[in-house]
């Protein structure tokens, strides 16, 4: 599995009330909740956001609140996966667990620059940033954890394993 | 290799006579918690996986305390959908307003865990329960809907930092102050991944009511869960509130740490986290001159009957600062019916604070004290992420409901020691 994409950068501690305001949660709706993903720390993402893009972040993305509505925003907005120096560790069961690919990586960060194209090779852990013709290594999904993202999610990961 | 408290608790749940840290393990829970944000997400899910039962109806509680008593038609609908749902599968926890409190000041109250237990909940704060020596981890709607589902759930075994406390917290120095002071000290990242284990001589100068609300916080230095030791205090608050069994678990002697921090409660200031984020913290004498527009007083943090003391020991014979807000919110009706027995809301009243019902309301920005666009607020809530409590371009700054009291008066942020100087 390949994504690809232009990078758009957030910095550290970006905490999932930034990514979806709690006034915003009163629908589960993805298209509505993406509609308004970011919008605190980032009004113009839904603007600039397109099909394939990738979150680039710093430390701790993701902190806070345990909402799902979180990857659930960033996923139906168009991001193919989001890359972090770390996660915090809900979002990061949360994301798996509904589909979104998310892979540390300690230095794409610091060697990226927003708008670069970025490319995720999920079979052998590869990210390249194409536009500075970089490669960075991160450890490949175990296969389990693949499958739950193939399969949409945790629940239908179960449900396909239940047939 | 000895375990610490939480490998333990694991270990028993899974099976296993012993865990190490970073093992992956499928654990059985004691309880699945959900609230009216959290849940219809997860009601969704569980629908997709096409089961009729949930696998316990006694061991799943639904709190619908977040924008309840429901603030507008579309979360009255979302209550409605988990309200169908808990009546279809015959849940027997779910709480309805007028039974309905702060989920994580309910739980326990109810007696719904107790020590031992492993509790999972689409709240980021269920770390709560770590108080009482339970495991008690926040986690996302997909996981609650396969919790309620087969009863498991999967983690991976953390690493845990301990905590020891010694000596005695100051006079206007409460549990909210001690767990501030360490995520200052250790950030926001400081325990990701990882156990916060609290243990001690320190231990018996801090009441359960401390202890729920430093557990409560684990989440905001980034950590699994936040656990403290079983002494007599526990034991007493666990037979006065449930009938359910409980179990017992201290760390081995050669439990391995990945860091241990020694923490004297005598020297630690009341302290106050600035915005944006919790560790962004400041001792008493640090604050300098915040004018200020509301107060809450509430929360999962600190809602419970000690919090409601400290606010009417400040609040008593005094004001409300004419430029101030000030919203006081018991966690659950017990402790509303209780502070209204022992006469505090006579002196919230006439102090001029409001008194609200239950609900998690203004905390994360839902309604019941919205901040406008500038506008500052000191609170005894959890976070003080950009446009928590309302507008993106509001502030919160965290503090004990002693603090929080004071600065009501004083119309910015003061300690009770520079509240008393100015009074002088």
């Amino acid at each position: 599995m390949i994504a690809r994409g232009k990078a758009i950068k957030y910095g550290n501690n970006v905490d999932t009330d930034v990514i979806i305001p709690a006034r915003y949660l009163t629908s589960s709706e993805p298209a509505e909740l993406a509609a308004h993903c970011m919008e605190d720390i980032d009004a113009d993402f839904v603007n600039k956001v397109e099909k394939g893009d990738i979150i680039v972040a710093a430390k701790n993305f993701g902190c806070g609140s345990s909402r799902e509505h979180a990857p659930i925003a960033i996923k139906a907005s168009g991001i193919s996966c989001v890359i972090a120096k770390t996660f915090a560790r809900i979002f990061y069961r949360n994301s798996i667990n509904i589909g979104l690919p998310i892979l540390e990586c300690e230095e794409l960060f610091d060697e990226s620059d927003e708008g670069d194209e970025i490319e995720v090779d999920f079979d052998s852990g590869e990210i390249k940033n194409v536009t500075k013709g970089k490669t960075f290594k991160t450890q490949p999904f175990p296969g389990f954890m693949q499958e739950i993202i193939e399969n949409d999610g945790l629940v239908g990961y179960i449900r396909n394993n239940m047939k | 290799m000895g375990m610490t408290m939480t490998q333990k608790i694991l270990a028993k749940h899974s099976g296993l006579d012993s865990v190490k840290a970073g093992q992956l393990i499928m654990a059985n829970v004691d309880m699945v918690l959900g609230n009216d944000i959290t849940t219809p997400v997860a009601v969704k899910e569980f629908n997709k996986l096409g089961m009729d039962s949930v696998f316990d109806k006694n061991k799943i509680s639904i709190v619908p305390d977040h924008f309840c008593p429901n603030k507008d038609i579309k979360s009255a609908e979302q209550v409605k959908f988990i309200r169908e749902f808990a009546k279809d599968k015959g849940i027997v926890n779910f709480f309805e307003v007028g039974q309905m409190g702060v989920e994580h000041a309910l739980l326990p109250e109810k007696g719904l865990v107790v020590a031992g237990d492993v509790v999972i909940g689409a709240d980021s704060h269920t770390c709560t329960y770590g108080a009482l020596g339970a495991f008690s981890t926040g986690v996302g709607s997909t996981d609650m809907a396969c919790g309620m589902a087969t009863g498991k759930a999967w983690f991976k075994v953390p690493e845990a930092i301990k905590f020891e406390l010694v000596g005695k917290p100051g006079k206007w120095v409460s549990g909210k102050d001690v767990i501030l002071h360490i995520i200052g000290m250790i950030g926001v990242d400081g325990a990701l991944y990882k156990s916060m284990e609290f243990t001690g001589d320190g231990l018996a100068a801090l009441s359960i009511d401390d202890r729920f609300t430093m557990a409560n916080m684990a989440i905001e230095a980034g950590g699994k869960n936040g656990i403290f030791e079983v002494d007599d205090k526990t034991l007493e608050y666990i037979k006065d509130h449930s009938d359910k069994k409980y179990e017992v678990y201290s760390a081995d002697e050669d439990a391995e740490y990945c860091e241990t921090y020694i923490i004297n409660l005598g020297s630690i200031k009341p302290t106050v986290s600035f915005p944006h984020l919790p560790d962004n913290t400041r001792a008493e004498g640090e604050f300098g001159e915040v004018r200020i527009d509301q107060v809450v007083i509430g929360s999962c943090t600190n809602g419970r009957m000690q919090d409601m003391r400290d606010a009417a020991e400040i609040l008593k014979g005094r004001t409300v600062h004419p430029d101030v807000r000030c919203i006081i919110i018991p966690a659950t009706q017990k402790i509303w019916r209780e502070a209204m027995n022992e006469g505090l809301f006579d002196i919230f009243i006439e102090s001029g604070a409001a008194v609200s019902t239950p609900t998690c309301g203004p905390c994360l920005g839902g309604h019941m004290g919205i901040l406008a666009k500038g506008e500052r607020a000191v609170a005894t809530t959890n976070r003080n992420f950009v446009g928590r409590m309302g507008h993106p371009e509001s502030e919160v700054y965290l503090a004990s409901p002693h603090v929080a009291a004071a600065s009501a008066v004083a119309g910015k942020i003061i300690t009770p020691n520079e509240l008393q100087e100015v009074s002088k």
